[in-house]
């Protein structure tokens, strides 16, 4: 076979597990090739999958034949971002605070894919605690764009999307708090869906903003998009803000049909400073569709502009509660050193350790939120931000009375270079200017590959639907995609 | 200068739901350390908290006996502070918009009813608990207690004195132990209590107030409320000024020390739980919380005024021990004198009772025993005063009373010719007695028949040989 097993896709391999063609091991064995020869240059995981994976009694013995196995991820490798737990296995959200925690329970998601037969695949790199655009606030090293390792992959679940990209995994599990699923996705040339919030349950999310966070698939396309969504998704009876509405089998909506479908494009994304070629690309992207039947139409999201910074109050404001509970006392790091090293008092212990433990990117958002709920400031600050959130949502409710979906670019520039906005926070904030009004609106949004730029690196489109209308995502996607190849392109590395 | 002391109440109660309020666990008292703390408990990374429907059930039973209206929303706040017991550094609770608000309990104070306003019951969640090894550079902590359902029940300023609080505690307790739940142990814990304490010349204004803390039993509340409209007193008459400030209670020095002043109060940061969803309530459900609840103490003392015929008095008091009322009730089913078993249970009983330190529940005393023993009284088979002594050897050995009367040979001698032969012989020893009764002094009399029972050892029956001695006398 002149394709070697890593390169192909969950669906490609589930049909070659069934006509005997493969076996698990072939696609395990592949993959640790694979990452031999380019995690150095990538550094997609923050701990690479364990070398006797699959190799253990479960669901899906690598050795073993899975010709005829009911079960949907029956063998195929899935990488888990480190925010995600796993029992037994480090999860550190890649900080040092939680320095050595392997914590005794699964997520709700890491059950699912067990069930499903799938063989989890390592964790990946990702942004400390999923704060940043470019992964390179872990505390482990920063993750390369496979596509130019010298820019950034994108943020925070940079790892998901650069092992996806540079073929180390089939898919990947990643998290969305304001477009740490379809940035990177974007950047980094892969198929990125935030599902709608309460689509998915957060069990086992170690939460950076509870009200906006949502895990999703991470993968080579559409297809497996779907196929991953479908194990994931559903009601959990430990996550009460998860949605007990039945779950579709999003596979069935992987049809080429956009007839008479409307589109709305809000002008308030093609704003300045967004690059020409990125613009280019969605704008061919559009005619692609009206080619096929769609219709396109600017629309308003007047509120837009207000979206960041409701953004910036509402998940800090959560981020600087959630992040309390890392204080050295009953996990995760504990600082030796205090001040007053002859007998440090627990409020010393406590600071010390979080002084250590977090990055300055998470220092700067705990502090900020802890300002924001702040007495005397809460009304002008999170109550007026959770006000303006409203609105934004109400945006999206209108534009969705009349139009099926909304297509805008994913993010406003492709991948930049490593430490070019390290230093300017707030241009980092920016480039999720276009991702995060989904996160506060808790609608469903999806990136694909639409393109590519000048200098070669990936441009991607996203479409947002109604809450719980994926299947209308996976319909627009699924359709221009297969009508376009950018999805097949691949770096090399 | 006259001052008026101005008292609030937080009870903290802890509901005695099967499972935590936030997880599946159980929560039973005395279990090994940690072994019944989950992900949740613990406030592990990535774990959620999920409503137990069965502690809000509670929780409005008890609003609904307090008389407080039911908000039909549903919703939970954080309340953020750094303490290792708090193993999310922070607490779930509920803060804008509390379970209920505005009720009240109409407290009998001094023979006089006073309505005490009651500002919210709320729902929340326990932490768990620091143990300090005597000498250890180190302190452990048990998280079992974590996420046990707690309701903070927060009365009204409306509370004039320190006798006005226990008295408002003692009965709150009454109707918390009708409803059935919680334990309502202090020792334990399952109850707790924080009292604020101001003194105000004009008895509308509210002074700065002090909040004690550390209170262990009702006595305690008592006490250190005392104590501290006394220092306060005395610090305003002297022109000074109470600081606002949190106490704690000595109870062993009986005194009050400061803990933290209002400055070094925490900002709690509050803000909506994201991870629980705010929910309706609709009328359905908070009927069937109405319709759930069970006879309550005051509705209690009326019935069993008009059914028994027993004095406003004594029913007060049987009713505020419920399972004392219902033994009374027990009783009353199968004897016809109810007044008779109320004496006995308020007077005997209930000091048997207090100075084992135990409920009638844990004294080895059944109705059908005591109605026997009570019988026997009638029938004078045995007199009142031999019951008294017969009464805490049934309970030592739960045995009925007719047994310990035979074992003993206690019973009562009615029998007139056996009487009338020791009686003779008593007026033959006692000459100069019966020259004194002869002579019109009646003492005399008593003094007979005291001698005549201590010939019998007490087995006499005290009319009959009242009589025989009177018929020999004359």
């Amino acid at each position: 076979m002149s394709i070697k097993p890593y390169q192909l896709t969950a669906n490609k391999i589930k049909e070659e597990y069934k006509k005997g063609n493969l076996k698990a091991s072939d696609v395990v064995q592949s993959l640790f090739q694979r990452i031999d020869n380019v995690e150095n240059k990538v550094k997609a995981f923050a701990h690479l999958p364990e070398k006797n994976v699959g190799a253990g009694p479960c669901a899906c013995p690598t050795q073993g034949d899975h010709r005829g196995s009911p079960l949907p991820l029956s063998g195929i490798p899935v990488a888990i971002k480190d925010n995600i737990c796993v029992k037994g296995q480090l999860t550190t959200c890649a900080s040092k605070i939680l320095e050595g925690f392997r914590p005794p329970y699964n997520a709700t998601v890491v059950e699912k894919l067990k069930k499903a037969g799938a063989i989890l695949f390592g964790k990946t790199n990702m942004d400390e605690f999923a704060f940043g655009s470019s992964c390179e606030n872990s505390c482990y090293h920063p993750t390369k764009n496979p596509w130019d390792i010298n820019r950034i992959p994108g943020g925070s679940s940079g790892g998901s999307a650069a092992s996806v990209g540079a073929d180390e995994v089939i898919m990947a599990l990643g998290s969305d708090t304001g477009g740490s699923i379809r940035q990177p996705a974007s950047l980094c040339g892969v198929v990125g869906l935030k599902p709608t919030y309460g689509r998915v349950s957060r069990y086992g999310l170690i939460a950076f903003a509870s009200s906006l966070d949502q895990i999703g698939p991470i993968t080579k396309d559409v297809t497996d998009s779907a196929i991953l969504m479908n194990v994931i998704s559903g009601h959990d009876e430990n996550d009460s803000t998860s949605v007990d509405l039945p779950v579709p089998d999003y596979t069935k909506s992987l049809i080429k049909d956009v007839k008479n479908l409307k589109i709305g494009v809000p002008k308030e994304y093609f704003i300045e400073g967004i690059d020409s070629d990125v613009k280019d690309s969605i704008e061919k992207a559009l005619n692609v569709l009206s080619g096929l039947g769609a219709k396109y139409e600017m629309v308003s999201l007047p509120n837009t502009e207000y979206a960041v910074s409701v953004y910036y109050l509402v998940a800090t404001a959560e981020a600087s509660s959630n992040l309390a509970r890392f204080d050295g006392v009953r996990f995760g790091r504990r600082a030796t050193k205090t001040d007053n090293a002859n007998e440090p008092s627990m409020i010393e212990m406590v600071s010390a350790t979080r002084d250590e433990g977090f990055g300055p990117e998470a220092k700067r958002r705990i502090i900020l939120g802890t300002f924001a709920l702040s007495s005397g400031y809460y009304d002008a600050y999170y109550l007026k931000a959770q006000k303006v959130r409203t609105l934004i949502k109400q945006d999206f409710d209108e534009v969705f009375k009349k139009f099926d979906c909304i297509i805008t670019p994913t993010s406003p520039t492709a991948a930049f270079k490593i430490g070019e906005k390290l230093n300017d926070p707030l241009s980092m904030y920016l480039s999720d200017i276009f991702t995060i009004s989904a996160n506060l609106a808790g609608i469903p949004a999806i990136s694909i590959p639409c393109g590519f730029t000048r200098h070669g690196l990936p441009i991607g489109m996203q479409i947002l639907a109604k809450p719980f209308d994926e299947e209308t995502i996976f319909r627009v996607a699924y359709t221009y995609e297969q009508n376009t190849d950018w999805h097949l392109q691949k770096p090399v590395l | 200068m006259q001052y008026y002391s101005i008292i609030g109440l937080e009870v903290h109660l802890e509901l005695n739901t099967k499972s935590k309020v936030f997880c599946g666990c159980a929560r039973e008292f005395g279990a090994r350390a940690n072994s019944q703390a989950c992900p949740v408990c613990l406030g592990l990374p990535g774990s959620l908290p999920v409503l137990n429907k069965e502690a809000l059930l509670l929780g409005m039973k008890v609003a609904l006996a307090l008389n407080c209206g039911i908000s039909s929303f549903i919703k939970f706040d954080r309340k953020n502070y750094f303490y290792p017991d708090l193993p999310k550094n922070f607490q779930i609770s509920q803060y804008d918009k509390p379970l209920s608000c505005d009720g009240h309990l109409d407290v009998d104070v001094a023979g006089k009813t006073k309505r005490i306003g009651i500002k919210r019951v709320h729902l929340e969640e326990d932490t768990g608990k620091l143990l300090h090894k005597e000498g250890a550079d180190y302190s452990l902590i048990d998280f079992n207690r974590s996420g046990i359902p707690l309701l903070e029940i927060v009365s009204q300023p409306d509370i004039n004195s320190p006798q006005e609080a226990y008295e408002y505690l003692t009965q709150l307790k009454a109707i918390l132990e009708y409803l059935d739940v919680s334990d309502c142990d202090m020792e334990k814990g399952s109850l707790r209590c924080d009292a604020n304490i101001s003194l105000s010349a004009d008895i509308k204004k509210l002074g700065v107030k002090a909040e004690i803390k550390n209170l262990n039993s009702f006595k305690a509340v008592r006490a250190a409320l005392d104590y501290e409209a006394i220092r306060q007193a005395e610090i305003l008459s002297e022109g000074g000024k109470i600081s606002q400030e949190t106490r704690l209670w000595d109870d062993q020095k009986g005194i009050t020390l400061p803990m933290r002043s209002k400055e070094e109060a925490h900002d709690y940061r509050y803000f909506p739980e994201p991870d629980l969803v705010p929910f309706i309530l609709d009328d359905k459900q908070i009927n069937q919380a109405k319709n759930s609840l069970p006879e309550l103490p005051a509705q209690r003392k009326k019935r069993i005024v008009s059914e028994y015929g027993l004095s406003e008095y004594d029913s007060g008091v049987l009713i505020q021990d419920r399972s004392l009322a219902d033994f009374f009730e027990q009783c009353a089913k199968i004897y016809e004198k109810p007044k008779m078993v109320a004496n006995w249970l308020l007077s005997d009983i209930t000091a048997i009772m207090n100075s084992r330190q135990i409920s009638i529940k844990k004294l080895n005393l059944t109705p059908q025993n005591l109605v026997e023993m009570l019988k026997m009284i009638d029938e004078n088979v045995i007199s009142g005063k031999m019951a008294k002594d017969i009464l805490p050897q049934m309970i030592d050995t739960s045995k009925p009373a007719k047994n310990i009367v035979e074992e003993k040979g206690l019973k009562q001698i009615s029998d007139e010719k056996t009487l009338i032969e020791a009686a003779e012989k008593i007026l033959k020893e006692n000459q100069k007695a019966v020259e004194d009764f002869k002579n019109g002094k009646d003492q005399a009399l008593t003094f007979l028949v005291g001698q005549l029972m201590r010939q019998t050892r007490g087995k006499a029956n005290p009319d009959v040989a009242n009589k025989i001695l009177r018929g020999l006398l004359s």
